[in-house]
């Protein structure tokens, strides 16, 4: 039964995962984008439909992180060129991204043959849960480790690589120069207009897929209106959670999916805690999270220095 | 040392100060472009813009009932706004509004469900003083982490924007579930003697938002507490030097902002819901950061750029109806609508230069 | 492509850069060869950063040609810089504070990885060569200003600098790092490496250059060979007319002591020391100097005495009265003033985006009764500033960060004077100041004191501190090192004990 629920916790996990990396991109090049659940909704439109109409998951995913990198572009050509508020910018970003999420969805339920939209039978093959020949066999490793579907190692995957590209890379070093000081970076010769561009868009992208997940596995395949439905916003407070480090944001998502099942599986026996109660736990811990890491003040665990700052170089 | 070879650039250029004719002509410019823009996308699904947008400003004030629900969403827009801007003024990024404008609600809701068998008006006092509290209360949470270990509160006032959410639906689910609701659980309805009486059709919560603006932009500009609101929002160890208790000064001035989106939410609570719902908010909180700081956090900016959201919005509630457009193109063309503004800001400090080969 | 004839490592022809209305550069000609130092000598504005800029290419000039070794190059940003061998040691330090010291030192070159072994090795040989020390490991917030310095310089010799700029590289050591400074400088220059040293203190341009470029109001004035000249002629080209820099030092009587600081000790938020067991007395009539390298105890103490932070232990007497424990607004009341001017000069005494008459306000506006703000004594107390004090603006409804810096600082000691103190704390007043606006200041101090005002003036220039205190205490990691006469001290007594030396028999004052 526990076994069943840390799966629960890894399929559940596995949007935030993707949504934190891709925020976690975004923050160590110095921007907080808020525009996380707007990315990701526009991921879930453009990958479902796009896995609809070409029935391939390859596709489908390739439209997601389109989408989300449209939706990234948008913010990045209006926060680094143009210099605009990033709080602003991000929030109308949310806006924005699920509105012609939904609305594109609508639009094209409205013009199908029976008023809904399931996924055709190959691409929901093709996400199925997986299993690893030979090692998907062994007792209790087994199933917790190797039965997942495609997202989830995908997204273990892409947090790896972010993990190791922040911190072992000299790209990676450039970008969290840009984050804490882009003055020294530029200093440094960092091409900081680049780099931010680059990260931010790449970040955006992962948060399309991330949304892709929802509206593709989370509905059983059907397209159902606000698939995301609040998960950016739970994917921004994770990315404090995880310290802003893409390796504790594998674990810290898992957690946070634990958290949102938890309901399901707590065993009521003694007393019911009421599933309000469970579904505000992710948010109170980061709260919490929040003021534990300013109070300790670790320098090494905090959001980057110049984060949320618009960078300018010809400042008199 | 080699010498490289140069293809012309643009570079961004900082202007030192423009005028303030240049910038009311950059803002009108940025306000038409955006319509342009918003222009293309509805042409783009195969519309006349022009009718379109007539369509949206007739749906907002074709009637009277019409006219009537445009300032009604308007209400809560304006003051979330007014308080939020309370806030900014200090560049303390309070992003919570949503939060606050729920807790205040909540508070309000306890004694219109419990004790609506007190005397209207006195009813009606008591629930806005508890608006106000349980806003301010929920203001001074990150405010108090924020003075004393200088927590980020653009972060923590978010994640306490859904804890409150989630406090109305254990409310509706729990304690506070109406014994007569079947299938979905709610909260009861608000008696008459709870609810907000009305002033011109309107719930008279609209004489509150047009006071407050007034209110407002008298505490901001010439009162000490303005003076020290603006002085900390510029530079804390300023305010320091100078010898103003920046702690207070910051509870103080978070109390009040959000004790503003507390009576927000009492008054939408017992105007317009006649209820406590976890839709009290709905978003509104969010929007007014976005009025907020396109208003420049002038309170009579605030009640202009509200008044222009609420037509965009109620206007758009009637493209559904008229053109069968789904209700989040709203959102999809104020999106639109807003990073047309947003960028066109840049021109008012910078501008683009291109510069020829070497600079010469 | 053009070539020129000398073999100049860099040359300038016509550099001209404007930042909106303001002048920075004009027409500006200049040469340095390989193996020399070029001092870059000019007042606070004079436009040596803006050019250096140019050269590494964080500004772009508007007009002008740059020669790398005889070649025409476009310096478009650092990046561009750096690949031509030009490395920009800056004022302000651009470091990574969460970063290790070889992290900073790395960033933004080329390669794969960044912890490798052979990387190391190459920065200890480079350390080795040029006699810096340095711990790569070590991390940019745990470390001293000379360490971050020194850091900065190993940043661009590892990218193969060749040319090397100091911005007023000895404004944040004491005399004996800036020795050990020159002594490298030096080394460098023996290897051929070309150096420019952005500065306006003329014993280092006399100390350490070949030859001298004086800039003056955008322009470059006269470059000469430093063995034939003096102080006297630099200076006469660096400020344009013949000018005594003999800072006054009035004699006044009648002395007492006003502040009796005793066995102060004061902790930072942080847990760091700020000050331990501090002994003095100031007098009224006197100015007394406070020395000591920045980060020494001068924020800790004049905050404490402003009753802006609480001291561990300690008292400081007032006229015999405690006043710890008392709020700012009290001490204000009693007669105390304190100003603060920080690196970025706004920051702690006036609020940049208002005007001058909101800015007069920041320490009355509790004066009246009342919600409501009365502004028509600090309007008029503005006019009046701007009368007795020459302060150029528009008018008194201008923003004060459109103030040119003698000016925005003229308004800051201005308002504190108005209200008439007993005890004048000023820190740093005259940072960033050109000569004439700091002469100004000066003589406003030396009034005050003639009223018998009780002054504590911390600097960072020791040589003003030498001529304009009667006494200087001297700070190191808030320790009191000593206390001496102005008179009979010297420079290198002072530079000791700002190095950590204490004097003997020196635990408190007389």
């Amino acid at each position: 039964m526990f076994i069943k629920f840390l799966i629960a916790a890894v399929f559940a996990g596995t949007p935030l995962l993707f949504g934190t990396v891709g925020e976690i991109m975004n923050e160590k090049a110095g921007h907080l984008n808020l525009g996380v659940e707007g990315m990701m909704a526009m991921g879930a439109c453009a990958g479902f439909m796009a896995g609809f109409f070409s029935n391939s998951i390859y596709i489908a995913l390739l439209a997601a992180f389109l989408a989300g990198m449209l939706g990234a572009l948008i913010y990045a050509v209006l926060t680094i060129t143009f210099m605009a508020n990033q709080n602003v910018t991000g929030l109308t970003l949310s806006i924005f991204g699920v509105g012609i999420s939904n609305f594109a969805g609508e639009f094209m339920l409205v013009n199908s043959a029976s008023n809904s939209l399931k996924l055709p039978e190959q691409i929901t093959a093709q996400i199925s849960n997986i299993n690893i020949p030979g090692i998907s066999t062994i007792p209790v490793l087994g199933p917790l480790l190797f039965q997942y579907n495609i997202f989830v190692y995908l997204g273990v995957v892409i947090a790896v690589t972010c993990g190791i590209y922040y911190s072992r890379t000299k790209t990676g070093l450039n970008v969290r120069a840009i984050g804490e000081n882009p003055g020294a970076a530029d200093a440094a010769g960092i091409k900081v207009t680049k780099l931010k561009y680059i990260n931010v868009l790449i970040g955006g992208g992962i948060c399309g897929i991330g949304g892709a997940y929802c509206s593709m596995i989370i509905n059983g395949g059907v397209w159902m209106n606000n698939p995301v439905n609040g998960q950016g916003w739970i994917a921004v407070a994770l990315v404090i959670f995880a310290s802003w480090k893409p390796l504790r944001a594998i674990f810290g998502s898992f957690i946070f999916g634990a958290f949102n099942i938890l309901k399901y599986y707590f065993p009521k026996t003694i007393f019911t805690i009421p599933n309000a109660f469970y579904d505000m736990l992710p948010f109170a811990i980061t709260a919490l999270v929040l003021v534990v890491t300013s109070i300790r003040k670790s320098k090494e665990n905090q959001q980057p220095a110049s984060c949320g700052v618009n960078y300018f170089r010809e400042e008199r | 040392m080699n010498n490289r070879s140069h293809t012309p650039f643009i570079r961004t250029v900082k202007i030192s100060e423009r005028s303030s004719n240049d910038i009311l002509k950059i803002r009108i410019a940025a306000f038409v472009l955006a319509l342009t823009a918003g222009g293309l996308f509805i042409l783009l699904l195969g519309f006349n813009p022009l009718k379109l947008y007539g369509t949206i400003i007739s749906g907002a004030f074709r009637s009277k009932m019409a006219f009537q629900a445009t300032v009604k969403f308007m209400i809560p827009l304006l003051m979330s706004s007014l308080g939020v801007s309370i806030a900014f003024k200090m560049r303390f990024w309070n992003i919570g509004a949503e939060g606050q404008i729920i807790v205040g609600a909540v508070c309000a809701s306890y004694f219109a469900l419990f004790h609506d068998n007190w005397p209207h008006f006195l009813l009606l006092i008591v629930m806005f003083a508890a608006g106000a509290i349980g806003g301010g209360l929920w203001g001074l949470i990150p405010a108090y982490f924020k003075s004393k270990y200088d927590t980020n509160e653009t972060l923590f006032t978010l994640m306490l924007n859904y804890i409150a959410l989630h406090i109305i639906t254990y409310l509706r689910d729990g304690p506070w579930k109406d014994p007569g609701s079947s299938g979905f659980p709610k909260i009861a309805r608000f008696t008459a003697n709870a609810q907000i009486d009305k002033v011109l059709g309107v719930h008279f919560g609209w004489i509150i938002a047009l006071i407050l603006v007034v209110i407002v932009f008298i505490y901001l500009k010439y009162t000490k507490h303005g003076y020290e609101i603006s002085v900390v929002g510029e530079s804390k160890s300023t305010a320091r030097y100078a010898g103003m208790d920046v702690k207070k000064i910051i509870l103080r001035t978070m109390i009040i902002s959000g004790g503003i989106c507390g009576i927000t939410g009492m008054i939408q609570a017992a105007g317009s819901d006649m209820t406590l719902a976890s839709s009290v908010a709905g978003g509104v909180g969010f929007t007014a950061i976005i009025v907020s700081w396109l208003a420049y956090l002038n309170p009579f900016g605030i009640l202009l750029v509200s008044f222009l959201f609420s037509i965009l919005d109620k206007g758009s509630s009637v493209m559904q109806s008229t053109y069968g457009l789904s209700t989040y193109f709203a959102s999809v063309l104020q999106g639109i609508i807003l990073f047309f503004i947003l960028g066109c800001e840049f021109f008012i400090r910078y501008k683009f230069v291109l510069t020829k080969k070497g600079g010469k | 492509m053009l070539k020129t004839i000398d073999n100049y490592a860099i040359e300038l022809k016509g550099i001209t850069k404007s930042f909106g209305k303001v002048i920075a550069n004009e027409d500006v000609n200049l040469g340095i060869k390989y193996g020399e130092i070029l001092a870059l000598l000019g007042e606070n504005g004079s436009g040596k950063t803006t050019l250096m800029n140019i050269l590494s290419g964080i500004y772009y000039a508007d007009e002008g040609t740059i020669f790398i070794d005889g070649n025409e190059v476009f310096i478009t940003n650092p990046h561009e810089a750096i690949k031509l061998g030009i490395g920009m040691i800056h004022q302000h330090f651009k470091l990574v504070e969460v970063f290790s010291a070889m992290d900073n030192i790395v960033l933004g070159t080329k390669g794969r990885y960044v912890k490798n072994s052979a990387l190391k090795e190459k920065i200890l040989e480079m350390s080795n060569k040029f006699g810096l020390e340095i711990e790569p490991d070590k991390k940019v917030y745990n470390m001293s200003v000379s360490e971050k310095q020194t850091i900065e310089i190993m940043k661009v010799l590892y990218r193969g600098a060749k040319i090397l700029i100091l911005d007023e590289p000895t404004s944040v050591l004491t005399p004996q790092e800036t020795e050990k400074l020159f002594v490298i400088l030096r080394r460098m220059k023996e290897q051929g490496n070309a150096i420019i040293i952005i500065t306006h203190k003329l014993h280092e341009v006399l100390a350490i250059s070949d030859r001298v470029a004086i800039l003056r109001k955008g322009k470059v004035v006269d470059t000469v060979n430093t063995r034939e000249t003096n102080e006297k002629q630099l200076t006469e080209l660096m400020v344009g007319r013949p000018i005594s820099l003999e800072i006054k030092r009035p004699e006044t009587s009648r002395k007492k002591t006003v502040l009796k600081v005793v066995d102060l000790s004061v902790v930072n938020e942080d847990g760091t020391i700020g000050l331990n067991n501090i002994n003095f007395k100031l007098k009224s009539g006197e100015i007394l100097g406070v020395a000591g390298v920045a980060g020494s105890g001068q924020r800790e103490l004049c905050e404490t005495i402003a009753g802006l932070m609480h001291p561990k232990t300690g008292a400081v007497l007032y006229n015999k009265e405690n006043i710890i424990g008392k709020t700012p607004d009290e001490i204000i009341n009693l007669g105390i003033s304190m100003s603060f001017v920080p690196e970025d000069r706004l920051g702690m005494g006036l609020v940049g985006s208002m005007d001058m008459i909101d800015n007069m306000l920041l320490k009355s506006y509790k004066k009246n009764k009342g919600f409501i703000i009365d502004k028509k004594p600090s309007k008029q107390l503005a006019e009046e500033l701007v009368d007795k004090l020459s302060i150029t603006t528009p008018n008194v409804e201008t923003p004060v960060r459109m103030l040119s810096g003698g000016n925005v600082q003229k308004v800051l000691l201005g308002r504190e004077i108005e209200s008439e103190p007993n005890v004048l704390i000023t820190a740093y007043p005259v940072r960033g100041l050109d000569i004439n606006s700091s002469y100004i200041i000066y003589d406003l101090l030396n009034e005050q004191k003639k009223k018998n005002v009780a002054i504590l003036f911390i600097g960072e220039d020791l040589d003003v501190l030498l001529e304009l205190s009667d006494r200087i205490m001297v700070l190191c990691h808030g320790e009191l090192m000593g206390l001496v006469d102005a008179k009979n001290t010297t420079k290198e007594e002072v530079g000791l004990m700002m190095a950590g030396r204490k004097m003997e028999g020196v635990d408190s004052d007389e």
